[in-house]
């Protein structure tokens, strides 16, 4: 990647280096979208600080980016082990229901929204997060242990999912009237949404793992070749479960957010088709589905390219029944140009130029 | 008998696939009433016999003739119409439906309405003419495969056969299931029934057929009559070379004879005993001693358990009976991590799909035995593993841009090296060698075996299994031989040539 080359050579084999790298296409769609939106919108770069926390464009994108890019986190790990886990937005729900239920919908009014719950708030973060981890383990047991195929796996949490999140709130959409909760979600620290700090600190642990102990290197290798790496020693069946376990755990915190955000939990509703906008994150990313190198930025830039899509999308007045047609192109041409066969053509392209003088 | 005329006859079949050659004008002709054998070693083209004559691949030259008619069959389905009934290994019928719609389903001409009674009635009756009496009713899946096996039978019966292809149709089975089996052929072949039998058991071919033709690199090496044929001579051909008598090299040459002498005091120095070692569909009853400072060799023929046996050491597969004992104390290994812990290493035979991981790096290929051995938290450094990288790159010349190239671009020879080096960094007691040098120019080969030898003399113990007998023989200090997924004999590799040993596989002496 960093080979020196001779003189001029090397500005362009740098370049070339880093078209080649897995993040660069992510970080150029993202650049055009942003380009897009600063010609229709000179403000769209602006920050202001109001009551001494940051507004603007761009902290609205990174903040409704937020449950996506922890969801992420832990399915690039799933999708290097060669898997999926399509059940992460039931798992969403789920983990909003369990904290709304213990939170309890009770609106107690004396002189103004009177802060009531049922428990602490610390045990009902660690109670919905137990039971999201307790599904994640769930699919991990499937997938490892059953041997069924991924996608059948947590497509039983998928549809299940849902029903068990209504079943915990009696099949009604509970409002939080607890605002302690609500900081979560909406709450600033040192003028940056809370939420981005849960981001930052998941996207360290993870990365902690995965890159400071073997647990990287081992997950790609059971992503590209399970059977040599047993035979090598790695043990690939703990290490497919445990990482299906930090996808439900990474999709409760989402969801944690997600009802904060909204101060209800629905069931019904609540991280729908979560899952698509999570593998899409990781695809263009640069991680495979077939499972291998995977990197966790590139999944990152993954899920603010495609919120910066949404809000563009919105932004640019597209008419709402066709804002889904609208992100599917986009999507689509992004994912052609990220496609082997058309890089191999673009890097073949810069050869030649470089060649004819 | 052999004046009868063939029910069946195959000339000049011809068929090519991408990169090989899998038959070339290959002649073969089937008597009525005979068990006639096709014997190869693997890649011999005795599946792709098959699969021709059942019309799985067209054949790109040749005629098969059935009672002297020409037939072209589309596939399995027009040739069971024809009369030609396959019975695999691996039985495939439908396994959740009855006995009795297995053996009958789809032979009756009504298509509207099934008459069960009489559907259940003509399969006992033809599970009968087997001496096979089971419960027709009950779910497939619930007998043996053995019995399972006697269902596909009847249904060829059903379908009112006149030649029965049995592919492998021993190897899931135990003993006394494989004479149930022959007494059921004998039977079918005394009324007329042709009947083809592929097979790597030599014994079992001497014992039910009648004539063998034997297949090597998809020629046709001749047709021969059991009775003018020994064991012998069968090997012989399915070989395919006059067996050398040149002397073996490890056992004479005089390499630090002091440390070899050394590690492998009186009784001493065993690092793994195995006693009895047995799975099914594995390998039965098989002991071996290896030694530290010593190299074993596993030899025999394809397929007659070598690499079931290396399986079994390393723990990828559970051994169901008999027992391992690594230095004295029973050792359970039940996973290739356990294996690895105790100190031994496994070189698959299939390099590109049990042994490199072809998109990782050449440095993350070396050192991932060793960091899983050492566990997920306690992470080698970058700093190290790029020594380790180095360090066995130059003393194994493993020839790579660097250490960072995905190891599935470089050559054979040099992945072999990697896989060793992978090893070698785990710092083993004792190494497997499955088909090390399969597919590696000579330099490479010599070079390998040059280091494992090294570090063989240095105390540690090799397991080394090879097809090529003149290899066994040249890098080991004993030999162990296998036959028929047992292991039939041992001897010192200094008092063995090829010829002793090829009797010993073709069962004259043990």
């Amino acid at each position: 990647m960093s080979g020196p080359g001779p003189g001029e050579g090397r500005t362009a084999e740098r370049l070339r280096g880093l078209a080649r790298g897995r993040v660069f296409w992510p970080v150029v769609t993202l650049a055009l979208l942003l380009a897009y939106n600063l010609a229709t919108n000179p403000h769209f770069f602006s920050v202001t600080i109001r009551d001494g926390h940051l507004y603007g464009s761009l902290i609205d994108i990174l903040n409704r980016a937020s449950p996506l890019m922890i969801i992420v986190m832990g399915l690039t790990l799933v999708i290097a082990t060669h898997g999926i886990d399509i059940s992460v937005g039931a798992v969403v729900a789920i983990s909003g229901a369990v904290a709304a239920t213990l939170i309890g919908g009770q609106l107690v009014m004396s002189g103004g929204m009177q802060d009531v719950t049922r428990y602490p708030l610390p045990l009902v973060v660690i109670a919905a997060l137990a039971v999201s981890l307790l599904f994640g383990m769930w699919n991990g047991m499937l997938v490892s242990l059953v041997g069924m195929q991924p996608i059948i796996a947590t497509l039983i949490l998928l549809v299940a999912g849902r029903g068990v999140a209504q079943l915990i709130t009696s099949g009604q959409i509970i409002t939080i009237y607890y605002s302690p909760f609500y900081f979560i979600g909406n709450g600033f620290v040192a003028g940056i949404p809370f939420s981005l700090y849960i981001v930052a600190a998941v996207f360290a642990v993870v990365a902690l793992l995965a890159r400071r102990t073997a647990l990287g290197l081992f997950i790609e290798a059971v992503g590209l070749n399970p059977v040599a790496a047993r035979f090598t020693g790695v043990r690939a069946r703990s290490i497919t479960f445990w990482v299906y376990a930090v996808c439900g755990l990474c999709s409760g915190i989402a969801g944690l957010i997600v009802s904060s955000n909204v101060k209800s939990a629905d069931g019904n509703n609540a991280g729908l088709l979560f899952e698509l906008d999570a593998i899409l994150a990781v695809v263009l990313g640069g991680t495979s589905l077939s499972g291998g190198r995977f990197t966790l930025t590139g999944s990152l830039l993954g899920a603010l390219v495609i919120q910066t899509l949404t809000t563009t999308i919105y932004a640019a007045g597209v008419p709402p029944e066709v804002t889904l047609v609208v992100k599917a192109l986009v999507v689509f041409v992004v994912s052609i140009l990220q496609s082997d066969p058309v890089r191999r053509r673009i890097a073949a392209l810069g050869r030649a130029e470089e060649a004819a003088p | 008998m052999s004046e009868a005329a063939p029910v069946l006859e195959m000339r000049g079949i011809s068929k090519r696939f991408p990169g090989v050659q899998a038959l070339s004008a290959v002649d073969f002709r089937l008597l009525p009433g005979e068990v006639h054998a096709v014997m190869g070693q693997n890649g011999a083209g005795k599946s792709t016999l098959i699969k021709v004559l059942t019309g799985v691949h067209p054949a790109d030259a040749g005629r098969i003739l059935l009672e002297g008619r020409e037939i072209r069959p589309s596939g399995p389905l027009e040739a069971q119409k024809l009369g030609i009934s396959t019975v695999y290994q691996e039985v495939n019928l439908c396994p959740n439906l009855s006995v009795a719609e297995n053996v009958c389903l789809g032979r009756d001409s009504s298509v509207f309405a099934i008459r069960w009674k009489e559907l259940r009635r003509r399969a006992a009756e033809l599970l009968a003419e087997l001496n096979v009496h089971v419960d027709v009713t009950a779910p497939l899946a619930s007998c043996s495969i053995a019995v399972q096996q006697m269902c596909a039978i009847a249904r060829s019966l059903a379908a009112r056969a006149r030649i029965l292809i049995l592919d492998e149709p021993t190897s899931s089975l135990a003993e006394d299931e494989v004479q149930r089996l022959f007494t059921v052929i004998r039977r079918l072949k005394g009324q007329g029934m042709a009947i083809l039998f592929i097979t790597h058991f030599i014994d079992q071919t001497f014992e039910i057929s009648d004539r063998i033709t034997v297949l090597r690199n998809g020629l046709l090496v001749g047709e021969f009559p059991v009775s003018g044929l020994t064991r012998m001579e069968l090997v012989t051909r399915m070989v395919g070379r006059e067996i050398s008598e040149g002397g073996p090299a490890r056992a004479q040459a005089s390499a630090s004879p002091a440390a070899r002498e050394a590690g492998r005091g009186p009784g001493a120095g065993v690092f793994l005993r195995a006693s009895g070692l047995g799975r099914r569909g594995s390998v039965q009853g098989v002991d071996l001693e290896v030694r530290q400072g010593e190299a074993l060799g596993i030899g025999g023929l394809l397929g007659s358990g070598r690499t079931e046996t290396a399986r079994l050491l390393f723990g990828i597969d559970r051994a169901e009976q008999g027992a391992i004992q690594i230095e004295g104390q029973r050792a359970e290994l039940s996973s290739p991590l356990e294996a690895i812990l105790r100190g031994i290493g496994f070189c698959p035979e299939d390099r590109k799909l049990e042994g490199i991981i072809g998109e990782l790096s050449l440095r993350e290929n070396l050192i991932l035995a060793l960091q899983a051995k050492r566990g997920v938290f306690r992470n080698l450094s970058r700093k190290r593993q790029e020594e380790i990288a180095d360090s066995y790159v130059q003393a194994l010349g493993i020839k790579a841009p660097d250490a960072e190239t995905p190891i599935a671009q470089l050559s054979g020879g040099n992945q072999q090296k990697a896989l060793i080096a992978r090893w070698m960094a785990t710092d083993p007691r004792m190494l497997i060698l499955d088909e090390p040098t399969r597919g590696i120019d000579v330099a490479a080969k010599g070079e390998i075996m040059r280091q494992v030898m090294d570090l063989c003399d240095r105390g540690m113990a090799v397991v080394f299994i090879s097809s090529e007998m003149d290899e066994v023989l040249r890098y080991s200090d004993r030999v162990a031989v296998m036959r028929d997924r047992h292991k039939v004999g041992e001897l010192a590799a200094r008092d063995a040539d090829e010829r002793t040993v090829f009797q010993i596989i073709a069962g004259g002496q043990a």
